[in-house]
C-alpha cells in the first residue's frame, strides 16, 4: 500500500537493515558501468565539462542514467490511456507526461530517465585518455638529475621511532606468537619493523610549462573557456610525466604581464596586439627563473592569430631564442572560422620555426570538440619531434 | 503471528482484528510482520522480494525510488508477500492509526493471495516459499559471482532478466525437455483400428515393425518460455548459467499473479481494510479518525476534486468495483469472482458502464505533437485500454520459432496478436543480450511501421530488410 505526497515523520529502526542496502549496492555497479561506457567516448564526454583552475582532482561530467532494454511495442501514433475526472468526449487537456503514461510493463517498471553528475578523477581520465588516444610519453630532454632522492627500500630491525612500520611489525608479533607458548609478550623489540631509506638517484622530473595568451580586444570570453580547457589538459599531460611542474601564466596585448592561474583566465585587455612583448617576458622569466640545464620547458601560446605585421622581424627573433630553451613549443590558434586557419601572422611565425627545424607545431581549433585533436596533435609531435 | 519490531499497542490490537477478519469470512496462511526502516521498505517495493539476486538495473530503479520518493511523490505503507506462512513488511514510520488499517489491509492481500486461482497456482508450484527461495537465489548468484567473476554473471543476467516476462504460465515451473523424438504417426489414435487389424494379419504386421523414429524439430512447437527454451537449448551454456535462467524464471511465475490481479488485489485489500476499520468498534477515536483519513489518502482518483487526471489509481479503480459487486451481488459472488478472475476478465465483466460513468473514467489519446484528447466514450474499448498493459505478462509476444542447422536461434514476434511492430533499438539490444548466453546469432522476425516483415538482428549496422517467405 502507498500513497502520494507524504508530509508524515519518519522513524528508523537502527539495526542489521543497514547491512542490506542492496539498492545503493546495485546503484554503485551501475555507475561503474556508466564510467566504461563514458570511458569509451570520453573526449566528447569532458570537452565541455567545466575545468576548473587550481586544484582541480575530480571532474564532473553529466550522463544519462543506463537502460536495460527488454522488447517493447513500437510506440503507437496514438498513445490511448484511461483518465479520470469530469471531461467530455471531444476536450482537448493539456500535455500528456503529467500523469504516469499508459503503456505495457505495469507498475514499478519505470526504468526513470534521470541526469545525473558523476565525478571522475583527473588522473584517472588522464590515463585513459592517453592510452585512448594512444599518446606516447614524453621525452626528458635534460638528462639525469644530479641530486638523489630518499626512497623507502626494505626494512630494518633497528630505526627511528617515526619509521616503524606498526603493520610489518604486527605479523611478526603474529608469527611469532604463534609458534611460542599462548602466554608470550605480545610485543618484543625483535618483532619491530622499521622502514629504511636508501639514496637512489632519480631521472630529472623538473619541468615549467609556459601559458602565453594574447588577451587584446579580439579575444573573446569563449577564445578564452577555449584557451582554458586546452591547457587544463596539457597541464594534466605533462603531470604524467614530470614529478615537478611549474606553470607560468603570461599574458599579453602591446605589454606583458605575470599572473597567478586563477586571475589569468580573467584577465582581458584592450588595444592592439604586440607578440613579441609576451615572448619577451616569457624569455626573461626563464632567464630568471628556469635554467634550461635543470628544466625541461615547455611554451604554449594562444591566440586568435593576429599580430601587428610591423611585430613580425622581433616576434620571430624572439621565438628563435626562446626555441633554443625550450623542449617544444606549441602554438594555439583560436578560430572563430575554419577558413584561413593558422595563415594568419601568428601562424607563419610558428611555421618558420618549425620549417627552420625547430621543435614547434601549430593547431587551429574553433569549438570544444577540437582540443582533443589538438592535445593528440602536440603531444604525439612533441614525442616524435 | 510472529512479529518484530511493532509496538506493543498494536500487538495487542491485531488479534482483534484478526477476529474481526475471520469473521467476516477471510481465510488466509498465518502472516509474519515487521517493522523495517524506510529505506528497506523501498528496497523491497523496488526488488519486488525482500532479499533478491543482484543486478544493476535495481539499482537503476532504486535511485529513481529514492529520487521521486524525496521530492515527496510517493510513500509506502506496506509490502506484503503470499507464502506460508506469508510476510508483510511495515513502515517503521507508520502510525498506530496507519498500522491498524494497514494491518486490516495485509490480511485483505492474505485472504486474496491463498484463494485467488492464478496466485494459488504459483504459490503451489513455488512451494509457498518465494521469499526464501529468491533469497537462495540471492545467494546462488552471489556464490556465481564470486567462483566466476561479476562480468560473467552479469551477462547472465542482463539476458535474463531482460526475458523474465517471457515464461509460459499456461505451463508448470517444473516442465520436461522436448520429447527428442517424434511420435510416430502409428501411435496416433485413429492408428488404432488399423495396428488392430495388421495385428490380425501376421502378413501385414511384419510390415509394420520397427517404426522409423525421426528426431523431433527444436522447439516442436513456437516457444513462448524463452527462459526455459534457452536454459535447455542454448548450444553450450554452462551449468551455472542455466541455474541463473532458471531462478529468474522461477520468480518470473511469482511475479505473474502480482502483476496479472493487481487491480483486483489492491481492491481486494483496501474493501476490507475500510470495512475492517468500520467495524473495529475498539479503536481508540482519534486513531479510527486517522485512519479513515489515511484510507481516503490512498483510496482516491489521482486528481482529487473537479480536477482531470490522465491515469486512474488502481486502489481507487478496484475498490470501487468491490464495493459495487458487493453491494449488487453479495459477498458469495464476490468471493467467487476473487477465486476466478485476474485483472483482464474482472475488468472485462464487473466495470460497467454505469459505474464507469460514476467513476468519471474517460478514454483519452495522446498523438506524438503532445496533444491530449478525450475520445468518445465505448465501454469495450475503456475495457481494453485499462487491461491492455495486463496481456501476455505486458511484454510483446515473442516465441522462440525455430534453431537453424548452424545454431542461429531464430525469434518470432506475433505482430498480428499485438497489432504493431517491436521498438527496433530496444530490441538489437535485448538480442545482443540474449547472443552473448546462447553463442550463435540470434535474430527476431517481426514487421516495420509498414507492416513488411523483416528480420532484425544484434548487430549494429541497418538491418537488410529482407521479405520472409
Amino acid at each position: 500500500m502507498s500513497k502520494d505526497e507524504s508530509t508524515s515523520s519518519r522513524a528508523t529502526v537502527a539495526g542489521w537493515y543497514d547491512l542490506f542496502s542492496r539498492g545503493a549496492r546495485d546503484w554503485l555497479r551501475h555507475n561503474d558501468k556508466v564510467r566504461e561506457a563514458v570511458r569509451e567516448h570520453l573526449p566528447e564526454a569532458i570537452a565541455g565539462g567545466d575545468v576548473l583552475s587550481g586544484g582541480t582532482k575530480t571532474i564532473r561530467v553529466p550522463v544519462r542514467m543506463l537502460e536495460h532494454y527488454h522488447f517493447r511495442l513500437r510506440a503507437p501514433e496514438e498513445q490511448q490511456g484511461v483518465g479520470q475526472g469530469a471531461a467530455k468526449p471531444g476536450d482537448i487537456l493539456g500535455q500528456p507526461g503529467a500523469a504516469p503514461a499508459p503503456g505495457k510493463g505495469g507498475g514499478g517498471r519505470n526504468d526513470g530517465g534521470f541526469e545525473f553528475l558523476l565525478e571522475f578523477k583527473v588522473d584517472d581520465i588522464v590515463d585513459w585518455l592517453w592510452e585512448e588516444m594512444k599518446l606516447p610519453n614524453l621525452r626528458a630532454r635534460t638528462g639525469r638529475a644530479e641530486e638523489a632522492d630518499w626512497i623507502r627500500e626494505g626494512w630494518d630491525r633497528r630505526g627511528a621511532r617515526s619509521r616503524l612500520d606498526r603493520r610489518r611489525s604486527m605479523r611478526e608479533s603474529i608469527k611469532r606468537r604463534e609458534v611460542q607458548s599462548a602466554d608470550s609478550p605480545r610485543f618484543t623489540d625483535d618483532d619491530l619493523r622499521f622502514r629504511q631509506l636508501t639514496k637512489r638517484e632519480q631521472p630529472a622530473t623538473q619541468a615549467v610549462v609556459f601559458f602565453l595568451m594574447d588577451v587584446s580586444a579580439s579575444m573573446s570570453d569563449r577564445d578564452r573557456q577555449l584557451a582554458k580547457s586546452f591547457f587544463f589538459w596539457a597541464v594534466q599531460g605533462l603531470r604524467r610525466q614530470y614529478r615537478y611542474l611549474d606553470t607560468v601564466f603570461v599574458a599579453h596585448t602591446t605589454e606583458a604581464w605575470e599572473f597567478n592561474e586563477e586571475e589569468f583566465f580573467k584577465v582581458s585587455g584592450s588595444g592592439g596586439t604586440v607578440t613579441s612583448s609576451g615572448l619577451k617576458k616569457v624569455r626573461e622569466i626563464i632567464g630568471a627563473r628556469f635554467d634550461p640545464s635543470r628544466y625541461n620547458v615547455y611554451l604554449f601560446y594562444a591566440s586568435d592569430g593576429d599580430n601587428a605585421s610591423s611585430d613580425h622581424a622581433d616576434a620571430g627573433a624572439e621565438l628563435e631564442e626562446i626555441a633554443t630553451l625550450a623542449n617544444y613549443t606549441g602554438y594555439l590558434e583560436i578560430s572563430t572560422t575554419s577558413q584561413g586557419r593558422l595563415n594568419s601572422e601568428c601562424g607563419s611565425l610558428f611555421k618558420a620555426l618549425a620549417d627552420g627545424g625547430k621543435p614547434a607545431a601549430s593547431f587551429a581549433i574553433s569549438r570544444f570538440e577540437d582540443i582533443w585533436d589538438a592535445v593528440r596533435h602536440f603531444f604525439q609531435h612533441q614525442a616524435a619531434g | 503471528m510472529p512479529t518484530a519490531h511493532v509496538s506493543k499497542q498494536w500487538r495487542e490490537l491485531l488479534p482483534r482484528i484478526e477476529e474481526l477478519a475471520a469473521r467476516a469470512g477471510l481465510q488466509y496462511n498465518p502472516v509474519d510482520f515487521e517493522a523495517v526502516p524506510e529505506t528497506f521498505m523501498m528496497e523491497i517495493a523496488v526488488y519486488g522480494l525482500p532479499v533478491r539476486m543482484p543486478h544493476w538495473s535495481f539499482g537503476v530503479r532504486y535511485i529513481s525510488q529514492l529520487i521521486q520518493h524525496r521530492m515527496g511523490h510517493s510513500r509506502l505503507f506496506e509490502v506484503v508477500f503470499p507464502g506460508n506462512p506469508g510476510h508483510a513488511y511495515l513502515a517503521a514510520g507508520n502510525s498506530l492509526a496507519e498500522n491498524m488499517l494497514v494491518t486490516a489491509h495485509v490480511l485483505g492481500h492474505a485472504d486474496f493471495s491463498r484463494n485467488n486461482m492464478l496466485f494459488h497456482n504459483s504459490q503451489q508450484q513455488v512451494g509457498d516459499h518465494i521469499v526464501e527461495q529468491a533469497a537462495s537465489h540471492a545467494r546462488q548468484i552471489t556464490m556465481a559471482v564470486e567462483e566466476h567473476g561479476l562480468q560473467r554473471v552479469e551477462l547472465v543476467l542482463d539476458a535474463a532478466l531482460a526475458l523474465e516476462q517471457h515464461i509460459d504460465v499456461d505451463r508448470r515451473v517444473q516442465r520436461e525437455r522436448y520429447p527428442e523424438y517424434e511420435v510416430p504417426d502409428e501411435e496416433l489414435p485413429d492408428g488404432a483400428f488399423s495396428r488392430r487389424f495388421a495385428s490380425l494379419n501376421p502378413d501385414s504386421a511384419a510390415r509394420e515393425s520397427g517404426p522409423k523414429l525421426k528426431r523431433a524439430a527444436i522447439p516442436p512447437h513456437p516457444e513462448r518460455d524463452l527462459l526455459w527454451f534457452i536454459a535447455n537449448y542454448a548450444p553450450e551454456l554452462e551449468g551455472w548459467e542455466r541455474d541463473i535462467f532458471l531462478a529468474v524464471r522461477e520468480e518470473s511465475f511469482y511475479f505473474h499473479p502480482v502483476h496479472a490481479t493487481q487491480i483486483m488485489n489492491e481492491g481486494w485489500a483496501s474493501y476490507w481494510h475500510a470495512r475492517l476499520l468500520r467495524e473495529a468498534d475498539f479503536l481508540p477515536q482519534g486513531a479510527y479518525v486517522d485512519a479513515i483519513k489515511c484510507h481516503s489518502d490512498v483510496v482516491r482518483p489521482i486528481a482529487g476534486g473537479d480536477k482531470v487526471a490522465l491515469g486512474i489509481n488502481p486502489y481507487h479503480l478496484g475498490f470501487s468495483m468491490w464495493e459495487d459487486i458487493v453491494e449488487r451481488e453479495g459477498m458469495d459472488a464476490a468471493r467467487r469472482i476473487m477465486h476466478e478472475d485476474d485483472d483482464v476478465s474482472f475488468v472485462h465483466n464487473h466495470l460497467n458502464a454505469e459505474l464507469a460513468a460514476k467513476l468519471q473514467l474517460f478514454r483519452f489519446g495522446a498523438d506524438s505533437s503532445g496533444s491530449v484528447k478525450v475520445l468518445k466514450t465505448d465501454l469495450d474499448a475503456l475495457h481494453e485500454v485499462i487491461v491492455g498493459p495486463k496481456y501476455n505478462f505486458g511484454a510483446p509476444s515473442v516465441s522462440a520459432s525455430h534453431v537453424r542447422v548452424d545454431g542461429t536461434l531464430e525469434l518470432a514476434h506475433d505482430y498480428k496478436v499485438d497489432g504493431r511492430g517491436i521498438d527496433v533499438e530496444r530490441a538489437r539490444k535485448v538480442l545482443g543480450y540474449i547472443e552473448r548466453v546462447w553463442r550463435r546469432p540470434v535474430i527476431l522476425h517481426t514487421v516495420d511501421p509498414h507492416g513488411a516483415a523483416f528480420e532484425l538482428s544484434a548487430a549494429a549496422a541497418p538491418a537488410t530488410a529482407s521479405v520472409r517467405s
